[in-house]
């Protein structure tokens, strides 16, 4: 019974499924805010009416989402001091900073433009109103650098010095912590990523009208603005990735070991990617599984023969390091997470790929099941998305600041399990709530498309009360 | 004055602008029962922050972000140490962000009640949990030599603190009604001017009755001026509401809320949270501060961003600053 009222365990599980479920938003937010801009400028730039309506539609689908980004994210800020208080305490002198300057220069920017973009629409010049979406977008962009550059001091520590009679990491450095050479690769990775999300929305809304051929010329438009972004996105992130990949086996060997559960070093032709392993992936007792040679070597090293350490290796040298102690982070999850990020990634760009090919030129497949996969593959990349965090963040235990704090060290001595408790069984309970609404919301204003073409009824542009009050 | 001396000031300034701001998003929130006859009247009063609520919700990130990095070991035993209170302030701020967008998203009248509903609770319990929670924080709580809170969610519920809930319940129930009276017209306005007098006098004495304990209990010389001064801005701000001054009315209210948490930032200087049990396990100023080169940094990202912050925030409400109708609502 104490074990379940563990506040580390609780709190664990509070703070991995609030961190996936604000992350569910994110994406979207920065991918949609930049997609209205762009939209919105090309009506500026064009003064073509249907521009304006698939800005008005797809700037709806984005203020549904947004909502949810920006309450789920006031959690995530508190949870540091509420379940993470010596954590706090530990890493507060520099892990701090980034996020007030995220607040102060980020959240402020944003939170305030997107209100000027809602409900501006009537009271500015058309130039500033579009200022207002870039605005928006660019500061979407810089929260997630001020936040990725937080994290990835708990991956990398850099630009601090111990405080031993405080008990404390200090900041010397903010211009390392600021371009920590993960958060300089996981910056670009996460962007293309939030870009695969969107436009998987964006191809999935226009395939749910033009299977029923509605809205030819607004979905058209959005349907290759999502497949073209699709495919620069998915190439971007692939190679972002690769690029992380190498900065994670120099920074962190022990993850690479754990994504391809590798438990003894290998190198060249040994060091084998395996694309899929059945039985137990530990080594022992593998009966089958598919594996591409090299690979795991190239990805690792950019080289052929290149040398890749094994869990086992590693363990022995942290163990000289750190002290006694299990540095291994659970394989299984590591092992499995890392390549459903990879597989989702590579299934969705293959279909925006067929997808350009079907409809080059004007054409349009008939059959509706080519469209029904447009609109179900959907979830792909936001699953990735999810799948590449838990990897990440899996992979770096049991250390919460890699090689300085562990985890367990981590948690707030002063709460007790039931406390925990009532708040994990408070989010899940809201936040599911909140999904239904939500995902029902973001259905409704997708099959309701983006309403009649404004310029054939002056009435409803020019009346001021359209876009005076919002609510 | 030293670095960490400024960021205390600095800190204190965040909390003012999120109470004088998001304090009024609180009483329009609160107000929907008292002045919302039917959904026209609610559409306006909520259309009255539409465009700001977000922005002023944002100033409490900041803060509480400001605090982290100036003040790490305050953050860590106050958002631990008020887990139950935070998470309830965390549920309202959800449940009242998600009802503005949504309230209006689905059909029929029912949906559309729940969730006004949802902004009325969702905007009254953080009105008084913030309260409560700044007046244990003067108080001072129990806790031990590593700075952990050692009481229970009861303790935080003692009657000081409960009046200090009360107090801020009522004074931004107050400067809500006042802006509203500023921000609409017709009969809705004449009608948060007449509730906006009578929700003052009470305010005045429960304000009274808090200040004068604070200062009784924990005063300092600069915290008992301040807090004559906040109790003179509050009854002025009431006379001015009475004479339909309403500019003069909303400035007043919120001048008062900001010398309010002024006296409370006084009389706990130059501790930041004092320990009930035992002084010498208090948290100071000294003991829970960053390093002077976080600070720097930190002063340095302040003092360029707040300018340009406060610049573009002004201008937004001066580009809001139309007062909204029943007219300018449309019908659904
Ligand atoms: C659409 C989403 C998506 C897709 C298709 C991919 N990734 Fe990814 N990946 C992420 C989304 C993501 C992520 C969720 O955004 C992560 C989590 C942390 C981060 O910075 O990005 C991530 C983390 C992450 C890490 C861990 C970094 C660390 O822990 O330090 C590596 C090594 C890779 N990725 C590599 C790849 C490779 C080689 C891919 C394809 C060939 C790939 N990713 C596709
Ligand atoms: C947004 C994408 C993110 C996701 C989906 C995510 C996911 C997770 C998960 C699943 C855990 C639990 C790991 C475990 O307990 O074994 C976790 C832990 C944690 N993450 Fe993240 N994370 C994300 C980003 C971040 C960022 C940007 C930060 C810091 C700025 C961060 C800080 C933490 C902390 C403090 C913990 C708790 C301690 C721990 O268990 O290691 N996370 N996260
Ligand atoms: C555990 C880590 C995280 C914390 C503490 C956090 C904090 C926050 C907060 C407080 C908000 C609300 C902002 C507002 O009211 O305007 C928010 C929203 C947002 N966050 Fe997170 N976040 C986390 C993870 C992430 C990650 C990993 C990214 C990007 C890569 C990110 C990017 C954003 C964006 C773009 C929004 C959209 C809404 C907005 O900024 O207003 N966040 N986050």
């Amino acid at each position: 019974m104490t074990d379940l009222l563990d506040p580390l365990l609780l709190s664990r599980w509070q703070f991995g499924l609030t961190t996936i479920y604000h992350f569910l938003f994110v994406p979207l937010t920065i991918g949609l805010a930049t997609t209205v801009a762009l939209f919105q400028t090309a009506w500026v730039r064009t003064g073509k009416a249907r521009y304006l309506q698939i800005t008005r539609f797809i700037g709806k689908l984005f203020l549904i989402n947004f909502a949810m980004g920006v309450v789920t994210g006031i959690v995530q800020e508190f949870q540091f001091g509420m379940n993470w208080s010596d954590y706090s305490r530990f890493v507060g002198d520099i892990f701090g900073a980034p996020l007030a300057m995220e607040g102060l220069l980020a959240f402020f920017l944003e939170a305030t433009f997107i209100g000027v973009w809602i409900f501006g629409w009537d009271k500015l010049p058309k130039r500033v109103h579009l200022a207002s979406i870039w605005l928006t977008a660019a500061a979407t962009v810089l929260s997630a650098y001020f936040i990725l550059a937080a994290n990835a001091f708990m991956q990398n520590p850099v630009g601090y010095q111990l405080d031993e009679a405080r008990g404390r990491a200090e900041l010397t450095d903010i211009g390392a912590v600021l371009t920590n050479p993960v958060s300089l690769a996981s910056f670009p990775h996460t962007i293309f990523g939030a870009f695969m999300v969107t436009a998987a929305l964006l191809i999935a809304a226009a395939c749910w009208h033009l299977a029923r051929n509605r809205g030819e010329d607004t979905m058209r438009p959005i349907l290759k603005v999502g497949l073209w972004m699709m495919v620069i996105a998915g190439v971007g992130t692939v190679l972002s990735g690769d690029q992380l990949g190498l900065v994670m086996v120099d920074t962190q060997p022990m993850k690479m070991a754990a994504a391809e559960a590798l438990y003894n070093t290998a190198s060249g032709a040994n060091a084998s990617f395996s694309l899929f392993t059945w039985g137990t992936p530990d080594g022992s007792s593998e009966l089958f599984s598919i594996r591409i040679p090299y690979l795991l070597s190239f990805l690792s090293t950019h080289t052929l023969d290149g040398t890749v350490e094994g869990l086992n290796d590693l363990q022995a040298q942290y163990v000289q390091l750190y002290g006694p102690g299990d540095y291994m982070p659970t394989v299984w999850i590591t092992y499995w997470a890392f390549r459903w990020m990879i597989g989702l990634g590579v299934v969705s760009i293959l279909i925006a790929i067929a997808g350009l090919w079907l409809t080059r030129r004007g054409r349009a497949p008939r059959r509706t099941w080519i469209w029904r996969i447009g609109v179900w593959a959907f979830p792909l990349p936001l699953a990735a998305m999810s799948v590449g965090w838990i990897f990440t963040e899996m992979g770096r235990q049991p250390w919460i600041v890699f090689g300085l704090l562990k985890t367990q060290d981590a948690v707030s001595p002063g709460i007790n399990g039931w406390d925990v408790v009532a708040s994990l069984v408070a989010f899940t309970l809201v936040y599911g709530a909140l999904a239904v609404v939500e995902f029902r919301l973001i259905v409704k204003a997708i099959r309701k498309g983006p309403g009649p073409d404004p310029s054939d009824d002056d009435a409803s542009q020019d009346s001021p009360s359209l876009t005076t009050t919002v609510y | 004055m030293d670095l960490a001396t400024l960021w205390f000031w600095i800190v204190g300034f965040f909390f003012i602008g999120y109470f004088v701001l998001d304090g009024f998003d609180f009483g329009v929130g609160m107000s929907l029962p008292f002045l919302g006859r039917d959904d026209t009247d609610r559409r306006v009063l909520i259309n009255t922050i539409g465009p700001v609520w977000d922005l002023n919700e944002t100033w409490v990130i900041v803060a509480g972000a400001s605090l982290f990095a100036a003040f790490p070991e305050w953050y860590a035993t106050l958002f631990s140490g008020f887990y139950l209170p935070l998470l309830l302030i965390l549920l309202a701020l959800i449940a009242r962000g998600v009802s503005f967008e949504y309230r209006h998203q689905g059909k029929g009248l029912r949906w559309t009640r729940w969730f006004d509903g949802m902004i009325v609770v969702g905007s009254a319990v953080p009105a008084l949990l913030w309260g409560v929670a700044f007046a244990n924080i003067v108080q001072g709580v129990p806790m031990d030599a590593d700075h952990t809170y050692l009481g229970t969610l009861l303790d935080l519920l003692n009657p000081y603190a409960l009046l200090g809930g009360a107090t801020t319940l009522l004074l931004f129930f107050t400067h809500g009604v006042v802006f509203v009276a500023l921000k609409t017209d017709g009969e809705i306005r004449s009608r948060a001017r007449r509730l906006a007098t009578r929700a003052g006098l009470v305010t005045i004495v429960a304000a009274a009755a808090f200040l004068l304990w604070t200062d009784l209990a924990h005063g300092t010389l600069a915290s008992w001026l301040l807090s004559a001064v906040a109790a003179v801005l509050l009854i002025a701000a009431v006379l001015a509401n009475a004479r339909a001054a309403e500019r003069t009315a909303f400035g007043l209210t919120a001048a008062t809320i900001g010398v309010a948490v002024l006296a409370l930032f006084s009389a706990l200087f130059p501790d930041v949270m004092p320990a009930s049990n035992d002084p010498a396990n208090s948290l100071t100023i000294a003991n829970a501060s960053s390093t002077p080169y976080t600070l720097t940094v930190m002063t340095w990202v302040a003092a360029i961003a707040l300018p340009v912050v406060l610049a573009y925030q002004a201008w937004t409400y001066w580009v809001f600053r139309r007062r909204i109708t029943r007219e300018l609502i449309p019908a659904t």
